[in-house]
Parts: C-alpha cells; structure tokens; sequence
C-alpha cells in the first residue's frame, strides 16, 4: 500500500542503507576492475580478430599496407639519413634501420589506435555495458598480430643481410612482450586522452615524430651524445630506445646492452601498464553516452 | 488503490523493499549562447556575459521498488533522457544523489554497435561484453536472432541495417541477460509492432522477477501495456506519480489527445 511523505523527510541515506543500495555513479574498485576485464578477456581477443578482418576487407591491399609502409620509411630514411650522417652512422646500418623501424612501428602504433579505442567505438560504448578497458586492450592485441608479418619479414631481412642467425634470437620473445606490456600502458593513456581532449588527435602525429627523432632510430646515441654523458643517460634509458636497443643487441652484432637494460625495460613495462590502467580507470563511468 | 499525487511529496511504500532511490536530484546544463559546450578550456570568465545555466531536472525524488515497471512521460524536453542517464550514472549531479541496488543498464536510440561487421558478429561481441561465455553465446545465438526477427539479415554488415533493426538487434543483445535494472529510452519506438509486443512481454518478464525497468517513450500504448507505474515529468519536476492508467489519462488530457492512440 502506498503513501506519500514529504520530499524534505525523505531520508534517502537511511533508507539506501537499510535497503543495501549503492551510490549509483561510482566506478568499481580497481581489483573488481581488473577481475571484471580478466573475466571478459574473450571479448578483447575476439573484437581484435573481427577488426582485422574488416580491416582487411575495406582497402585494396589489406593487410599488405602493414607490410608496405614500414618498407617505405626504411627505404627513406635509409637513402636520406645515411647521406647526411656520413661516417656518423650506425654500424651495420641497414639492419639497424630495420629493426629500428618495425620494433618502433609496434609502439607509436598504440599510441595512435589507442586515440580510437573509445572514441572510434563509441556507438558499441553506448549501447551495452562493459568494462571499456576491453577496447583498449583489444587495440593491443590486433596491433600485436598485424605487426607479426612485419617482425618476421625483418627478422628474414637481417638475417639476409648477412647478421648470423643465433639461439639469442630467442630472447626477442621476451623484448616483443615487455613491449606489449608497456604499449598496453600506453594505449590506455591515449584512449582516455581523446575522449576528454578533442584536439589531442591533432598532437599525435607530432608526438609519435618527436619520439621517432629521440629513440635511436635512425642514429646512434653513443656516437652522437659524445662525451655529453647526461644527456646520454636520458636518451638511453628512454624506453622506446631500451626496447628497441635490447632487439639489436639480439639480432645485431656489434651492440650491447648495459647489464641493468633489462630491469629498467621490464620497470618502464609495469609501471607504465598499471599507470595507465589506473587513469583510464579513473573516468571509467564517464565514457558512456557524450553528453 | 493509489491516492492522489500531493505536489513535493515522495510516493513510499514500506511493505516493498525499494531498488532505486533519487533523492531531490538537480541537474543543470552549462551552455554558451553559441551552444558550445562549457570546458575547463574555453572559461566562464572569458564569456561571462554569454553564459547560459539550463536546469534539466529541478529537484526530482522517486523511489522505485523491486517488481516495479516504472513508465516514463512527458513532452519534449521535460528531463525524461536527462534522469534516465543520471539513474544510469552517467551524468554528473548538480545537487542531491541517486541509490540503486546494482548498476542499471541503459539502453538508448543510437547508431549501430559496429557498422562494418555482420549482425552475427555483433551479437557475439555483445554477448561476450555482457560477460557470457562464447559456449553461452552459442547456445543464446538462435534464441537472440528468433527475437530480433532478423535472421535474413543476419549475416550483413549492420552498416545495412535500417534504424529500426539496429534497435531490434541491440535490444535482442541487450534482453538476452537478467538484467536487475534496465532502462529503456525510446530504444524501442522504431521497432515494428510484431517485435514492439514481443519486447514488451520481455520488460514484463524482466519486472516480475524483482526486477526494475524503466520505460521512457511517446507511446501511451506501449507504456499502458507494460507498466504499472507512471511518472509524469513537467519542466525537470514530477507533475505526477501512479497509477498507469491514471497518470497518462491525466497526461492525455493535458495535451488534448486522447488516450488510445
């Protein structure tokens, strides 16, 4: 039976405990977070397989642009750079280059497909509810299979260029999954980035050539920082250049990494991942409907 | 049964045990005359003349209770979205604040899940982003497709799709869980009437294991034929809460149409 009481007497607080309701607005604790995309994980890998397939059914060449586009850069950057830098440039340098460029294509890819994780799906976002930390991680995983046909045709590529093809090439498997574990990182700051930041799409073109220019990739941090031994250290422990140099020192003869390499790599991966992690899910209830 | 609305008051009943409570909520929109949004970027100081503060919804209080399919109507801007997105969490509260016992899932008029892939495909994603498992999905899948009524269609990009089955598809997805608490904005308007009678029947079902659903839509029919409840909201205030039957006969009146269209 109903009745009516006074708006000013309703005790809402009172009632919503006495009744165990929750404030509705507040995101889940970052543990129930994390156990609610684990247990969806499906989705991630599922969505990513469908998206390369449409991918691959939209343009012409489909996938072979994966292919093509890095073999153009190193094509470029091969003809113009070795001119320029003359004597300065790396040793061995076309497979330099090539592991340069393809290891690099990986990361800076998460930065830009990260940018539409959300705002690229966000008819899916406002229609069902799910964790969005999925669409994120599902950009992860179909970066990291349409990369697969470039890492090998470099790795062929080097190999051709007469670098000798040893059991330490083994070692790339963990280099390509600290990678993906920091672009993991990564794509989750840019998917909440360009939800919030309209004008964020405008800057990534410039970020990703100003990390291009910063990591080594086509140049040599040791032969040109020189005896400037600070600058060195930064450039050095950047981690796109720790990743992309610990690939080299693998596959390259004549490079080496420090003996701490391999520990900042792997500090720069977790803590990036979980860095982003949390601030993307710091505005998880805000990506629904953009009002 | 139900006594008459009192303006300010809370409809309560003490016998039920309630599953959503909004407590005296205000929600505002901050706009430029231009219509440009308000960012922390573009500052009230900088357009202070030209800034505009709209109240959506002014003091709104209800309590819905568990089994309680709850209609929602009124004219064209009357704060009907605007609440149902609040109860759904997604909107920022100017004042008052909003319980529910588990998070509501919102379902609104929107564009297709994902354009370029298949009606089959979109079902299994959705499936698996409301956490069913793909062996769940499979035994869903000819349950889902029978719902929508879409089976000739099923295996065509949704960029294909007409408005009216984009919604059918994603209500189907959406039906397929128990949902505790599900709102439902317009979703369903441009659904045919075969389908309109079938999505009714399933809000009912959803309502009558405890559940709570929320129905925003234009047509007294559909509301009449699946609520027991209906809130009639006025310029972001409760004109009126009860009876179905009642409060859209009082609506009708208002509005100088009659009742069985």
């Amino acid at each position: 039976m109903s009745q009516w009481i006074d708006a000013a007497e309703l005790n809402a607080p009172q009632l919503a405990l006495e009744a165990k309701l929750i404030k509705v607005g507040t995101r889940a604790n970052l543990f129930t977070y994390l156990k609610e995309v684990w247990q969806r994980r499906a989705f991630a890998f599922t969505f990513a397989s469908f998206q390369i397939q449409a991918a691959t059914a939209r343009s012409t060449l489909g996938l072979a642009w994966v292919v093509v586009v890095p073999a153009l850069q190193i094509l470029i950057y091969g003809l113009i750079f070795g001119f320029v830098l003359g004597s300065n440039k790396p040793d061995n340098y076309l497979p330099y280059l090539f592991i340069g460029v393809a290891f690099f294509q990986l990361l800076s890819n998460a930065i830009t497909d990260g940018s539409t994780a959300i705002t690229g799906n966000q008819a899916l976002v406002n229609s069902l509810d799910f964790p969005r930390g999925l669409l994120p991680l599902a950009v992860v995983i179909s970066n990291l299979i349409e990369s697969l046909p470039v890492m090998i045709l470099t790795l062929i590529g080097v190999a051709f260029l007469g670098q000798s093809v040893t059991a330490s090439w083994l070692l790339l498997i963990p280099v390509l999954l600290l990678m993906v574990v920091f672009g993991a990182g990564l794509t989750l700051f840019s998917a909440r980035l360009a939800v919030f930041l309209p004008d964020f799409k405008y800057l990534l073109p410039f970020i990703s050539r100003v990390l291009f220019y910063v990591s080594g990739i086509f140049w040599s941090i040791t032969k040109l920082t020189g005896s400037n031994h600070l600058l060195q250290l930064v450039l050095w422990n950047n981690p796109f250049h720790l990743y992309i140099n610990l690939a080299r020192s693998l596959t390259i003869s004549g490079y080496e990494t420090h003996p701490t390499d391999w520990l900042i790599a792997s500090v720069w991966s977790v803590a990036t991942f979980f860095a982003g992690m949390i601030f993307f899910w710091l505005a998880e209830e805000k990506y629904g409907r953009n009002v | 049964m139900s006594k008459k609305f009192i303006a300010g008051a809370v409809r309560t009943d003490p016998q039920r045990s309630p599953a959503v409570i909004v407590d005296n909520v205000h929600i505002k929109y901050r706009v430029f005359s231009s219509g440009k949004k308000v960012t922390d970027t573009n500052t009230r100081v900088r357009n202070k003349g030209k800034l505009r503060e709209v109240y959506a919804i002014k003091g709104v209080s209800l309590i819905a209770y568990e089994g309680d399919s709850i209609g929602i109507i009124g004219g064209n801007g009357a704060g009907k979205s605007t609440l149902m997105k609040a109860i759904s969490g997604v909107l920022t509260l100017d004042a008052g604040s909003i319980y529910a016992r588990s998070r509501p899932a919102f379902l609104g008029v929107g564009a297709a899940m994902i354009r370029d892939l298949s009606g089959e495909k979109n079902i299994i994603l959705g499936g698996l982003a409301l956490g069913f498992t793909k062996a769940e999905i499979k035994a869903k899948f000819a349950k889902i497709v029978e719902f929508s009524g879409l089976k000739d269609f099923i295996d065509l990009p949704m960029a294909t799709y007409s408005s009216g089955m984009v919604e059918r598809l994603k209500f189907s997805i959406a039906a397929s869980k128990e949902h505790d608490i599900l709102i439902i904005d317009e979703a369903l308007a441009v659904g045919d009437q075969d389908f309109r009678s079938r999505s009714e029947a399933r809000m009912r079902e959803l309502a009558s294991g405890a559940g709570v659903v929320f129905l925003v839509s234009h047509s007294m029919k559909s509301i009449l034929d699946t609520c027991n409840r209906v809130i009639w909201l006025d310029k972001g205030e409760v004109r009126m809460d009860g009876d179905a039957r009642e409060v859209c006969a009082a609506y009708a009146e208002s509005t100088g149409s009659p009742l069985n269209d």
